[in-house]
């Protein structure tokens, strides 16, 4: 008899802060984690020792983990979690945080992802990205993982028959949701014709498929919902969240995730449905992964994901809006901090900062992660469902 | 189909040359047990004693059942193609310069997922596709996708080129062409398509028979060439050096002495003065030029090989001082290995049992004949090879050594062969 | 009546003037010590000589900035080389037998030079006989005791090594004395010694003559000395000549590489 799970009642995610992104800096994820601590103090009028919390995600602070960074920021936290879980490290630190406050272990946390990005940072991070990618995939020359990712689109065309438009019209939606994010460092519209005809970088993955590594951080509040309405701060509550790692091991090749082993009870948690939410942050390091999580979170059958898109506008006016601030195909991915955009841009959609791409009346929004390419396939999945406050 | 290998044209001489720049060659503890294999030839993977799960990438303990027990077990390598990609770009140095360079999902009928490099003939997905391992030009193991039958010129894919040192068009250096094995050296490497064959003597004056026979070959050169003599050394080395693309370094002294049966450390000294401060000598002199020239076309230099001797991993007393010079050689060799590394340039040693000419002559048989000698280095480079056991009493010393070295020092020393 | 001693200051008084004016020529009958000099090359069950090898120590240079040297090793009969008779077994327990021990004033003694150049043309394995030695002193008086006896052959002007050598599948064939002739010039003219152009004093059949090695056997068997690898035989008189040849002082050395010098007087 499973044990019945606590709800993540009484919890708020409140100010959301980007860091603005740069292509290459010469300054280390330090800087970006401390730009990113201004901004929540500055957002929230909190002062530094009101945080008595922090969750961490950075890939490029070696040899600092969370813990030089307290030194380094002059923080004194009760609580501390370095998180290197990349794309899937918004959720997992959010469900940390969530756990602390309602036990009481602390009382306001700073969730941060931010990494810097060096002109030899993004091959010099994949030499020791972990031992299988050292061992059984980097010597094979992709110098990255769009080789692995070339693998799982293949497959899964081949098996399903989604086509590279299919996957183009994805990252065109969300190119068009770009337009209306200051922040993104993709500024100029993107048609299906420009899609398609992008050169091939791993067939079938190509220029447009991938996203652009940069410098930046995006972080949050975790609080008490009580604190949050004391302070003044628009926020959001957590309704439900899930995570999983190594799912599906004995898969030969990636066509599912992990969120298909928890979704039900993360809907059941939220005591909501996939057709109740307003809009989805989906981890779209390629567009096929977008795809799986439309499937496997419940939105379509599997395999059915082309048919979706193809009945679908994802635009925050659309029918099925995703990825509304760009995703990482269209604002970037700055490291870990691609992990946090999907959670930020939510908060900003259910607490009305979502400006000129905001989706109409949003109420119920639902973040995944996805993360850690060790080998052949992510090895993390999460999923947030965020909700306005009642 | 694999286009077949064309004879490269004249390098332009005012262009520079270009640089190794090796693939990545980090590799875990546990991953160098497949290159341990790959070295031989054979592709092996982790299979647990409890469970008999394969393992892939390998790993400290059981994926299904956590048992420590993991043995290292040959692979028939049979599998089905997933998914293939062709790299268009890579961060990468050696894969940037190399584009565009095919890859494959497996799934092996064993078990595991690999990413495997994919020789050209392989069809698209879904497929069968056979498994293998080789070294890369880092000296690490990497895996291969092979077609279930090969075409003809199977061996000009341009990728498993960079995992071979194939003599075809290449110019080699035969040490020493006054012995018949030399000889039969030589004539292995031009059926097997040398461009040029320098084959070197020393003491002109001793006639041993043979040479002229090889000489009369069209790509043979002889050169004048003594182990012992640094100068020699360092005068052809200045000839040739730099157009030398293979180096074979079978030049030796064979005495069949112990400590007991000969008085005086002349015959010793002779052993050691060509075995191993040869090969010093040879390697100080020639080693530069053929760095500079390991990414040199698609022909450049590539291998070194070492004609070594199974007596190196356990003295034979017998000829025990002949032993020990091997086994100097033998360290000399791995040396050797480490400093050619960096340019990509593999480092081949070949350890025979008893070769079947003089000074072997009261040794039983089974002999090595020079002819099967001279086809398993020539066999070697052509499959990238880099620790040679040929024949069969090479064989079941190695497998007695790894067994267990001290019974088998025991066996030698109460008078076995 | 006694005779006036002639003052030795006198005498090498007038060596010294003569050398400054040429008067008396030296002439080098030394071949260079060369790795790709050949050695004397035996059996290969047997000991052999060893080469002569040179490796730089320094050359102005990080291992030794200011200055050149080498090292080098040889064998005892490398090169142009002197035998002592402790080298054969015949003279194994003579006295004042070996490098060391030999009376000083034998390195410095007269030579005859017996040419037989164009024998050795016609005939690698030419062997000198007592009728070549008679001949000669029919023509140049008799072979005095205490001198040299240099075999002329001109083999030293054979530059290729493979040609100095001549080995074929029979072995080894340079010209040398014969076994009669050699015991001639110990018995019947009290020689010093015997010197050669070609590798060894014996021919290079010689292990085949009876005794085998029959000019090691009967000089050395006499506490007779040899002289090998000679060059520039045919630069000196067949009488008048004066031999230096002074080995290196070995411990119980059988023999040693050397400068051989030939004192010649030049006649007005």
């Amino acid at each position: 008899m499973a044990r019945h799970r606590q709800s993540y009642e009484g919890v708020a995610v409140a100010v959301p802060v980007t860091v603005p992104y740069v292509r290459y800096s010469t300054r280390t994820a330090h800087w970006f984690i401390g730009q990113a601590l201004s901004g929540l103090l500055q957002a929230s009028g909190l002062k530094k020792a009101d945080i008595d919390g922090l969750s961490l995600s950075s890939f490029s602070l070696a040899p600092d983990t969370a813990v030089g960074v307290t030194q380094h920021l002059g923080l004194s936290p009760r609580w501390l979690d370095h998180v290197p879980t990349g794309g899937a490290s918004g959720v997992m630190c959010l469900r940390r945080a969530a756990r602390a406050v309602q036990a009481g272990d602390a009382d306001i946390v700073a969730c941060v992802g931010a990494d810097t990005n060096h002109v030899d940072s993004f091959r010099q991070t994949l030499g020791s990205f972990s031992n299988f990618a050292r061992d059984a995939s980097y010597p094979y020359g992709s110098g990255g993982p769009n080789s692995i990712f070339a693998f799982i689109t293949s497959n899964y065309m081949r098996t399903y028959g989604a086509t590279r438009e299919d996957f183009g019209r994805i990252a065109v939606d969300q190119r068009t949701n770009a337009l209306g994010n200051p922040h993104a460092m993709f500024k100029k519209p993107l048609s299906l014709d420009e899609y398609m005809s992008a050169r091939p970088i791993s067939d079938p993955i190509h220029l447009f498929d991938c996203v652009m590594p940069c410098a930046g951080a995006e972080a949050f509040l975790v609080m008490s919902e009580e604190r949050a309405r004391g302070l003044g701060l628009g926020h959001a509550v957590v309704r439900g969240a899930i995570e999983r790692h190594n799912a599906f091991a004995d898969d030969p090749v990636m066509f599912r995730g992990g969120w298909l082993v928890d979704r039900d009870e993360l809907y059941a948690q939220a005591s909501t449905s996939p057709d109740q939410l307003d809009f989805v942050q989906t981890y779209d390091d390629y567009p096929v992964i977008a795809m799986m999580q439309f499937e496997d979170l419940g939105f379509c059958a599997k395999g059915e994901g082309p048919a979706f898109v193809r009945a679908h506008t994802m635009t925050s006016g659309g029918t099925f809006p995703n990825n509304t601030s760009g995703g990482q195909l269209s604002a970037g991915q700055a490291g870990a901090a691609g992990g946090f955009l999907g959670m930020v841009e939510a908060i900003r959609q259910l607490t009305g900062q979502a400006g000129a791409r905001s989706v109409p009346d949003a109420q119920l929004g639902l973040v995944a992660g996805f993360g850690m390419v060790t080998y052949d396939r992510c090895l993390c999945t999460g999923a947030v469902i965020l909700g306005r406050p009642a | 189909m694999t286009t077949p290998l064309i004879r490269p044209k004249r390098k332009n001489p005012v262009l520079r040359t270009r640089q190794m720049n090796l693939p990545p060659s980090g590799r875990g503890r546990v991953a160098l047990g497949l290159t341990a294999a790959a070295a031989e030839g054979r592709f092996e993977l982790q299979t647990c004693a409890d469970c008999g799960a394969v393992q892939y990438p390998p790993r400290e303990a059981c994926c299904k059942c956590l048992s420590v027990r993991l043995r290292w077990r040959e692979q028939p390598g049979e599998g089905t193609l997933l998914s293939t990609t062709t790299l268009h770009h890579s961060n990468d140095l050696f894969f940037r310069e190399r584009l565009p360079w095919r890859l494959g999902l497996v799934h092996l009928d064993a078990g595991p997922t690999l990413m495997v490099h994919l020789h050209g003939e392989v069809g698209d997905e879904p497929g069968p596709v056979r498994v293998g391992a080789r070294l890369d030009r880092a000296g690490q193991a990497v895996l291969i996708g092979y077609p279930k039958n090969g075409g003809a010129h199977m061996a000009d894919d341009t990728m498993l080129r960079e995992m071979t040192s194939d003599p075809k068009f290449r110019k080699v250096l035969v040490t020493d062409g006054k012995t018949e094995v030399g000889q039969a050296i030589v004539r292995a490497l031009v059926k097997a398509g040398a461009d040029i064959v320098w084959v070197g003597h020393a003491e002109p004056w001793k006639k041993l028979g043979g040479l002229e026979d090889i000489s009369a070959l069209p790509q043979v050169t002889l050169v004048p060439l003594d182990l012992t003599n640094g100068r020699s050394v360092t005068e052809l080395a200045g000839e040739i050096g730099g157009k030398v693309d293979i180096v074979i370094n079978n030049a030796e002294v064979h005495r069949t002495f112990g400590i007991g049966a000969r008085r005086g450390t002349d015959a010793a000294k002779a052993e050691m003065d060509i075995n191993y401060f040869g090969l010093l000598r040879l390697a100080q002199e020639f080693g530069p030029a053929l760095k500079g020239r390991s990414a040199d076309g698609a022909t450049g230099a590539t291998a070194w090989v070492n004609l070594l001797s199974i007596y190196a991993l356990a003295n034979f007393p017998p000829h025990g001082t002949f032993s020990a010079s091997k086994a100097a050689a033998h360290s000399l060799a791995q040396c050797l290995r480490a400093e050619m590394r960096p340019a990509g340039i593999r480092v081949v040693n070949v350890f025979p049992g008893p070769i079947d000419d003089e000074w072997n002559q009261h040794v039983p048989p089974p002999k090595l004949a020079s002819g099967t000698l001279a086809n398993a280095i020539v066999k070697a480079l052509r499959d990238g090879i880099e620790d040679v056991y040929p024949g069969d009493v090479a064989q079941e010393w190695l497998e007695r050594w790894r067994d267990n070295p001290k019974v088998l020092e025991r066996e030698l020393a109460a008078g076995g062969t | 009546m006694t005779e006036t001693p002639i003052s030795t200051v006198e005498v090498l008084g007038n060596l010294v003037q003569a050398l400054s004016t040429g008067r008396i020529e030296v002439i080098d009958l030394t071949q260079t010590l060369t790795p790709e000099f050949p050695q004397i090359a035996l059996p290969p069950e047997m000991g052999q000589c060893w080469p002569f090898r040179i490796e730089e120590v320094s050359r102005y240079d990080e291992r030794g900035p200011g200055w050149y040297w080498n090292n080098f090793s040889c064998g005892e009969h490398t090169g142009t080389h002197f035998d002592a008779p402790i080298h054969w077994i015949s003279g194994r327990d003579l006295p004042n037998n070996s490098v060391d021990t030999i009376p000083v004033q034998h390195f410095v003694a007269p030579a005859c030079v017996i040419d037989c150049s164009e024998q050795a043309k016609l005939d690698h394995d030419y062997l000198m006989t007592v009728a070549d030695i008679e001949r000669f002193e029919a023509v140049h008086g008799r072979i005095p005791k205490g001198a040299w006896v240099l075999m002329r052959t001109d083999w030293s002007q054979r530059l290729d090594p493979e040609a100095y050598q001549n080995f074929d599948e029979t072995g080894q064939h340079t010209p040398g004395p014969s076994a009669e002739a050699a015991r001639f010039l110990v018995e019947q003219r009290d020689v010093l010694g015997f010197g050669s152009e070609a590798i060894g004093t014996d021919a290079g059949q010689g292990y085949h003559l009876r005794p085998p090695y029959p000019c090691h056997y009967y000089m050395h068997g006499a506490g007779r000395y040899g002289l090998q690898c000679l060059s520039k035989l045919d630069r000196l008189p067949p009488t008048g000549a004066v031999l230096i040849c002074p080995p290196l002082k070995i411990e119980r050395g059988s023999g040693s590489p050397l400068r051989v010098l030939a004192l010649v007087e030049r006649r007005a």
